[in-house]
């Protein structure tokens, strides 16, 4: 009877939890409202811990308000003397034994789990053509953007990371100058870029982000890393595996797209002659670049990570990047552009996309 | 010579003089509880500061860079240079006391300790007027600090670096007083708890300190001379530093925690009149504790990338901590059970410290669990969880002791209804800012953001969280006018002012005499003031010697002019990497001057000197009128 009434509490605990803490954030951003596998077992173990947490501290606070309202001294008389007890050794034995259990049974789940999430072995792993069969991209984060690398298709993009569904999705991290940490809330937990190492760590992606509010998971920066820190985000589209294959195939496509300085469009004539030295057109090519690669701006959330997608903000952005993202290494770099020739550069990096 | 009924005679330059020059712990520890509230007070408003501009999203009450510099040294000040000196200041003015000595063992050193931490500090927070606060983080990783431009990292660097070395020295005072100052009688097992944990602090201080100057030092010369010990470019690695600070940082936590345990450990009996539940295993927890907070720094860096074998190591090691430290809440608890309780302010502070404390180790544990972290790091969930640990156990700690040892420090008491209040706000305020941080935390924000964009779900909650700012900024304000009316007070002239003190400290009459007692006591138990009351003795302990001559230490200058010494040749370095020609002859002047007066303090025999009997018994009179302590 006793031991029942016991699991029930427990149950009852764990699902009033799990209803207050699921009616909480957005589902683009929330680590409780998780769309991966691995988000997915962070939550359980959240849910597990702090349905133990919550015991203790039932426990706690039960003993310490009965004490604090039963040995009052305007209960006692003024003039009670209570009993000087020194201790107790059978108390002491059992508030250091329960803990000690409850947490053996916590650190079993952290133990599997804790290599469960590092392992990275599939990474290296080929099928018969010599392939590999786990899908990689190489992460380089940037003072306040983002880098994504495909090796394995040959291309590279910035600022939306774009993955398959239903798969696991191995990460090589690194930073390009000072620490960063590449976070996916509502995917699963984090790992920090170093500057002189590459972490490795693998995500999965179950639910398609064009149902989502924003059309986008979105992604952030969890290590301090300069002024901007607060708007280094990105953003993660997640297609079913076909569509994937058709966005690989397209980008693949752009191959050798480059702006003309000749271009009779004002737009890509002037991108031709003050951006592209940093900015790449061309989805095809690898890491390394010195801003962030523009084949697919079109396609994109968010302009420089932060503002709305549309064309006025992206003139914001040219005309004084300063001014929305301090600290930023755009700035100055591309000399004075007549208002002109700002509007058409926008055109023109607002017309570049790879979807229809 | 210098009592406190003579110093009130004096004029204000010879007071000034004389709080300059002073090596008695008394004095000292009010200088400690003064500088700690100065710094508490600015680094409050720094928070505050950040609370208005997170209030909304996309606020721009300060711009980016000056929230980095805010959220900097807010971290820095409070754990550095406030609650470090408010706690050393109770250590400085109860430790001696309790133990039935005159002063600590090395006053010279103490008061350099004081020196260097004050000027360190002052240091620091002139980096706000020169040119920018440092901006990086208060755990600075190697990186982003090497980046950061301008002089910023090297105020904090050079700062710390000085207080840093007053924060050791004082340490090691306090372990040489607590092993050889003890009265006869007051053996190790009969300390008082706040004694103990004393001592457990000083020695983690004593191994903990030394990373941290070492991790300094590297960056000092990084920064200031073009060493490589961080640049990965030129062969450096900055996971040393990560390892470096956290073997500094973690026991820091532990540093600063263990003293409030044993200042609730002292409050919670007086109040519950009621020996303390389980000495002995407080006594052993409070070891274990000291001991662990060794071994688990590297639960700070699970997502570093250390690998899942030393993620597991640390987890579980970390886990490992909440057992000793469930051990001391179930002893609190245990103490008040069946005890007499009386809610006086301090006891409202202790009363409250259960809860929160325990509501930020379980959120610890929580975190403990390594692949749970990976979400929770870094976002408003460890925000949370350091405050629940750091507002909730230290800070409570401090303003309950203040409370609590006012009437012993100043002979004045708080004004206990404006007490209640301060409680009041700063507690509800306390849990409106920081438990909802916690859900913050779990639906994404990440920590140390200077802005957020509307519409993710935590307008909300960031504006309650700062309303929750706002009200523990009102419970200070009303601490501070508490504090002021207390000095307008008509003085307590008593002893035992609580009415169930049990250990030594509250067997002195107030004011205590600058010799603290005019007999060494002979220590017959614990709780030994508990002991001799209830056994019917009048004048609150036995002595073990007769009156005679008392031997004390000289004031000295000399602490302060070492200090400035260094204060000096901090600006040569700093303005090194300037090129300016000035650079090295003030490092050099500056050096000079400390080690002259080093030299000065050698070679001059300061022997100290004798209160004669009659002085003795002349200044009780003056103090306590006809008859003395009695």
């Amino acid at each position: 009877m006793m031991k029942g009434l016991k699991k029930w509490r427990l149950f009852s605990l764990l699902a009033v939890m799990t209803v207050f803490l699921s009616a909480c954030g957005e589902d683009y951003i929330s680590t409780l409202k998780p769309a991966g596998a691995v988000g997915k077992e962070q939550l359980n173990l959240l849910l597990f811990s702090i349905t133990i947490m919550a015991l203790v501290v039932i426990v706690v606070s039960f003993l310490y308000l009965y004490a604090f309202v039963k040995f009052r001294r305007s209960k006692q008389g003024e003039n009670h003397m209570p009993k000087q007890v020194e201790g107790s050794h059978t108390l002491e034995v059992i508030w250091t034994v329960i803990p000690i259990i409850l947490l053996l049974i916590l650190a079993v789940p952290t133990l599997i789990s804790t290599y469960k999430l590092a392992d990275v072995k599939a990474m290296d792993e080929v099928d018969e053509e010599g392939n590999k069969s786990a899908l990689t991209v190489n992460v380089t984060a940037k003072l306040y953007w983002w880098e994504f690398e495909y090796p394995e298709q040959g291309i590279v993009t910035a600022q939306e990371l774009v993955v398959p569904t239903g798969e696991k999705v191995y990460f090589n991290l690194k930073a390009a100058d000072v620490k960063h940490s590449f976070w996916i809330p509502s995917i699963g937990g984090k790992m920090d870029t170093n500057v002189e190492n590459v972490n490795k760590f693998y995500l999965q992606f179950d639910e398609e982000s064009k149902d989502l509010e924003e059309g986008v998971f979105f992604g952030k920066c969890a290590e301090l890393c300069g002024p901007s820190h607060a708007l280094m985000d990105f953003k993660v589209k997640t297609l079913a595996p076909e569509e994937f294959e058709d966005w690989v195939a397209s980008m693949q496509a752009t191959e050798g797209q480059v702006a003309s300085p000749d271009s009779t469009d004002l737009g890509e004539a002037t991108f031709a002659n003050s951006c592209l030295a940093c900015h790449a057109v061309s989805g095809v090519g690898a890491s390394g670049a010195m801003g962030p690669n523009l084949t697919t701006f079109g396609d994109r959330n968010r302009v420089a990570g932060v503002l709305e997608h549309n064309k006025e903000s992206l003139e914001k952005w040219i005309t004084n990047p300063e001014s929305v993202k301090p600290g930023n290494l755009m700035t100055g770099k591309y000399g004075e552009l007549s208002e002109e020739e700002i509007s058409a550069v926008a055109d023109y990096i607002m017309s570049l996309s790879v979807e229809e | 010579m210098s009592s406190v009924a003579v110093a009130n005679k004096k004029g204000f330059g010879a007071t000034l003089w004389d709080y300059l020059t002073t090596v008695d712990h008394k004095k000292l520890g009010v200088m400690y509880l003064l500088a700690g509230t100065l710094f508490f007070a600015i680094a409050g408003l720094e928070a505050l500061f950040m609370r208005i501009q997170l209030m909304f999203p996309n606020n721009d009450f300060v711009s980016a860079g000056t929230f980095n510099e805010l959220l900097t040294m807010h971290g820095t000040t409070m754990l550095f240079l406030a609650a470090t000196p408010l706690l050393f200041g109770f250590m400085n003015a109860v430790v001696p006391l309790q133990i039935g000595a005159r002063d600590v063992a090395f006053p010279f050193l103490n008061s350099l300790g004081f020196w260097l931490f004050f000027l360190g500090a002052i240091f620091l927070h002139l980096s706000f007027f020169l040119g920018g606060a440092p901006d990086a983080g208060w755990t600075s990783y190697a990186s982003l600090s090497l980046y950061s431009p301008g002089h910023g990292i090297d105020f904090y660097v050079l700062g710390l670096q000085i207080s840093g070395a007053g924060t050791l020295i004082s340490g090691i005072n306090f372990i040489v007083t607590i092993i050889t100052m003890r009265a006869p009688g007051m053996t190790f097992m009969r300390m008082p708890l706040f004694t103990w944990t004393t001592l457990i602090t000083s020695a983690l201080i004593l191994f903990a300190f030394p990373p941290l100057t070492v991790a300094l030092f590297f960056m000092l010369v990084d920064r200031m001379f073009g060493a490589n010990f961080f640049d990965h470019i030129n062969g450096g690695n900055t996971i040393i530093w990560e390892h470096l600070f956290w073997i500094f940082g973690h026991p820091e936590v532990y540093i600063l925690v263990l003293p409030a345990f044993g200042l609730f450990s002292e409050i919670i009996p007086v109040f519950a009149r009621k020996r303390l539940f389980g000495y002995s295993s407080m006594v052993f927890a409070t070891i274990l504790i000291g001991f662990l907070g060794f071994m688990v720094w590297a639960h700070h860096m699970f997502t570093t990338g250390l690998g899942p074998t030393a993620n597991a190591i640390f987890a579980v090691s970390t886990m490992a901590i909440a057992v000793p430290t469930g051990m001391k809440v179930f002893n609190w608890i245990l103490t008040i059970w069946g005890g007499s309780i009386k809610v006086t302010v301090p006891m409202l502070y202790a009363l409250g410290f259960i809860p929160s404390f325990v509501a930020g180790g379980v959120t610890g544990v929580m975190q403990a669990t390594a692949p749970l972290d990976y979400q929770l790091h870094d976002s408003y969930f460890i925000v949370a969880h350091f405050h629940y640990v750091i507002v909730g156990g230290i800070v409570l700690a401090i303003f309950g002791s203040m409370h609590f040892y006012w009437p012993i420090m100043f002979n004045r008491a708080l004004n206990e209804t404006l007490g209640k209040w301060t409680f009041w706000f700063f507690f509800i305020g306390f849990h409106l800012t920081f438990f909802i941080q916690h859900f913050l935390g779990l639906m994404g924000m990440p920590r140390r953001v200077f802005t957020y964009q509307a519409d993710q779900g935590w307008d909300l909650f960031n504006f309650i969280s700062s309303i929750g700012a706002i009200m523990m900024a009102i419970g200070v304000l009303i601490l501070v006018f508490n504090i002021i009316i207390s000095a307008k007070s008509k003085p307590l002239n008593c002893r035992d002012y609580w009415g169930d003190g049990r250990s030594l400290e509250w067997a002195l009459k107030t004011p205590v005499p600058f010799y603290n007692f005019k007999q060494t006591p002979l220590v017959r138990g614990y709780d030994p003031y508990w002991l001799e009351k209830h056994e019917g003795n009048e004048e609150g302990m036995t002595y073990a010697e007769p009156l005679g001559d008392i031997h004390m230490p000289n004031n000295s200058v000399l602490p302060l002019v070492m200090s400035i010494g260094l204060f000096v040749a901090a600006f040569g370095a700093l303005y090194h990497p300037d090129g300016v020609a000035w650079s090295i002859p003030v490092i050099i002047i500056g050096l000079a001057i400390t080690v002259g007066a080093m030299i000065v303090r050698s070679l001059k025999d300061d022997l100290g000197f004798h209160v004669h009997v009659e002085e003795i018994v002349a200044t009780e009179e003056q103090l306590y009128g006809k008859g003395g302590n009695k």
